[in-house]
């Protein structure tokens, strides 16, 4: 089985460029380097462009894609032993592009996800989920939504004790509970 | 095939370390009978919870998550649920379901206990409220519960420690509930408000359904464990049980079970107590038939394994334009009970409890929103993600189940566990009156919502991975032939023989179960000790 580089230099045909993104005050999530990647080379290339239709970069938003090299290494690296599931669906995603979909050309691309999208099945979902989940942990993520990017223990978080003053038309109601003989 | 190994007897044999295993096992111990608990799983190690690394959302949906089909971890046992549109969750480990709950923590209505009698529908159970009472104070006391004396819902009953915070969400809740002017009531939860009994208040992970790494979520491992270990119970793990051996008295007479290897032990006993929730427990009764039992243990009633209650769940979700609470803070928070007691002119029977929850992580966001399509993917995928993150919130209704013998676990003829143990098989249909009652909630929740400020509604009913509560299957009662075990827990037809989980509950009442499961636990062992003289009579 062919390997893909894990941080391209260049990203592959039809890829989006990663976003240029400022130094990271703290490392990025550390991802292991994987010693047999879970995918075939050409559903590398094809999740990877998806992943970036998915999610694209956005100057806006001063965030990456979900194709850039991080958070991809990251989502390979998290889907374990759902490999088999994740190569189904990728099939899936060909055969609903109409060919190999890393080898289509940037508009059959997208217009091939939106098929894929559309779909609804399982295959999309499972995706969408390993996705989402890799992306909005990336620190540059995290950081533009306004959040620390740490795990929730050992810090946590403040909430606001809130407006008890507001029970008082619940405490003046009779009792709402029936006797039981 | 190596020996099977056998173990010095005990008095009494527990299995399964959950809610009420470990209930039962701390009332037990001041006996200073040689008590010992077979538990299936591993004991948990709280360092590893989700919420100590940055992929705590994407653990609740692996090896965190409550379905164990999906977590599929040593301990599980894979269960057969493409019959039922309401799928199992459950957790295997010292502490149970405790481990993955919200730690929501209500108590039945007085009328629970009373559904033929007041309502006309299913049975009475045999005991009722005010036997229940002193074993729910104590419980509360065990477990180290936070609320507000006070509810106009219930008959009175004290907290523990102060309740949840409401945030910023349950500003917004009790807004809209106050404009419509219906109930609502700070949650009992089993989160510790303050330092207690060891644990460390809750500081607001926002993760309590994966485990608190905090401690202040009172899980058994960390509540009644460590006493009852303390006071000379003794506790097993990765010791699943096979069968319930009888002797020719037609007297349990102990266990085999499986080690983590897979060995084959005996464990003799006096007693045995069955607490391995309502899909557990039955598996194992009908796996322990014999000649003198051919349809099961404690099975003459015919009702193992039948009655199966969930909740059906409703989850109604609001979208704000202000910013809600998210991520942060304890899942619980606010209850409504408007619709609890019977009011046939709604057009169903018996009712529900409103569960006000705060909001969702980033993760969580993003896959609901991408997968219920308000988040699109491509260049507007960052705007509609932004309108999402923390201003969702909502609630869910847990709706009455009543009993129906159609609703069963049964032993699946081709699935096992890895010990090659049969797995349990669910079947279960949504009686109209659910149907119906579903219904309302979406409604009224959504109305709650609006008028709470949301600009957007949406609802799942009922939620399919909603299985969290599982009673009904080994239910209590005064008639042998129309139950299994007796009001106090003992089983009609094997006098050694007890069951204290959700099994016995004869109704499911429409509030979360643990608070009642660990009454009655309490309840049972405490029968236990004032017959002990003549416990099998």
């Amino acid at each position: 089985m062919a390997t893909i580089p894990l941080h391209p230099a260049s990203p592959p045909d039809g890829a989006t460029a990663p976003l240029a993104v400022p130094p990271l005050a703290v490392p990025p999530l550390a991802v292991p380097p994987l010693a047999v990647p879970p995918l075939a080379d050409a559903q590398c290339h094809a999740l990877r462009r998806l992943a970036g239709l998915m999610i694209p970069a956005s100057d806006t938003y001063g965030v990456p894609g979900a194709d850039d090299p991080v958070i991809f290494a990251d989502l390979l690296a998290s889907i374990g032993a759902q490999a088999d599931a994740v190569a189904q669906a990728l099939e899936r995603l060909d055969a609903l592009a109409g060919g190999p979909f890393a080898a289509l050309d940037a508009d059959a691309q997208t217009a091939g996800a939106e098929r894929f999208r559309t779909t609804r099945g399982s295959g999309a979902a499972l995706l969408v989920t390993l996705v989402a989940q890799c992306y909005y942990r990336d620190d540059r993520v995290m950081r533009s939504l306004g959040m620390e990017a740490r795990p929730p223990f050992p810090k946590g978080f403040d909430v606001t004790p809130g407006d008890w003053s507001q029970l008082a038309p619940v405490r003046a109601r009779g009792r709402l509970w029936r006797d039981a003989p | 095939m190596t020996a099977r190994t056998t173990h010095d007897p005990v008095d009494v044999l527990i299995i399964g370390a959950g809610a009420a295993g470990a209930a039962v096992a701390w009332s037990l111990a001041d006996t200073r009978m040689r008590i010992l608990c077979l538990e299936q799983g591993d004991w948990c190690n709280p360092a590893q919870y989700p919420s100590t690394g940055r992929d705590w959302e994407a653990r609740q949906l692996g090896d965190y998550s409550f379905n164990p089909n999906r977590r599929r971890a040593p301990g599980d046992y894979p269960v057969n649920e493409r019959d039922s549109p309401i799928k199992v969750a459950n957790f295997n480990g010292v502490g149970g379901g405790t481990v993955l709950y919200a730690g929501h923590f209500p108590r039945f209505h007085p009328s629970d206990f009373r559904v033929r009698t007041l309502d006309g529908v299913a049975d009475d159970w045999p005991i009722d409220y005010a036997t229940l009472d002193p074993y729910y104070a104590e419980n509360d006391r065990m477990m180290g519960i936070s609320g507000l004396a006070g509810d106009p819902a219930y008959p009175s009953c004290g907290a523990v420690m102060p309740p949840v915070p409401l945030g910023k969400a349950g500003d917004a809740f009790a807004r809209g509930l106050n404009t419509l002017g219906w109930h609502w009531w700070p949650s009992d939860s089993a989160v510790a408000t303050q330092d207690y009994d060891g644990r460390a208040r809750c500081i607001n992970l926002g993760h309590c359904v994966a485990g608190c790494a905090q401690g202040a979520k009172a899980s058994t491992d960390i509540t009644y464990w460590p006493h009852a270990i303390r006071a000379g119970v003794k506790l097993r793990t990765r010791a699943r049980v096979r069968e319930i051996t009888t002797n020719d008295a037609g007297m349990a007479s102990g266990v085999i079970y499986h080690d983590a290897e897979g060995r084959e032990h005996f464990q003799a006993a006096e007693v045995v107590i069955v607490a391995c929730n309502g899909v557990g427990t039955p598996r194992l009764l009908l796996n322990s038939r014999s000649a003198r039992f051919p349809d099961g243990l404690a099975n003459s009633s015919g009702l193992v394994g039948r009655n199966l209650m969930f909740h059906p769940y409703a989850a109604i979700h609001g979208y704000f334009d202000e910013e809600l609470d998210g991520y942060r803070g304890p899942g619980n928070c606010i209850r409504s009970q408007e619709f609890y007691e019977t009011d046939r002119a709604r057009g169903f029977v018996r009712g529900y409890t409103f569960e006000f929850t705060r909001g969702r992580g980033p993760v969580l966001t993003a896959i609901s929103g991408m997968s219920a399509g308000r988040i699109p993917w491509g260049a507007d995928h960052h705007r509609a993600y932004r309108q999402l993150f923390n201003r969702i919130a909502g609630m869910v209704a847990i709706c009455e189940d009543l009993p129906e013998e159609h609703n069963t676990v049964t032993l699946d003829p081709e699935l096992t566990d890895p010990d090659g143990i049969p797995a349990p098989k669910i079947t279960y249909r949504l009686s109209d009156n659910s149907r119906r009652m579903l219904e309302h909630a979406v409604a009224r929740g959504s109305e709650i919502l609006r008028a709470a400020g949301a600009c957007d509604v949406s609802h799942e009913a009922p939620l399919a991975l909603g299985g969290w509560h599982l009673m009904g299957t080994a239910r209590m009662g005064t008639d042998p032939s129309r139950s299994v075990v007796n009001p106090w827990g003992r089983s009609h037809d094997v006098k050694n023989l007890f069951i204290v989980d959700g099994s016995v509950f004869v109704t499911s009442a429409g509030v979360n179960p643990t608070s009642t499961i660990q009454a009655i636990a309490l309840y049972v062992a405490d029968n236990i000790k004032k017959r002990l003289a003549n416990l099998f009579d």
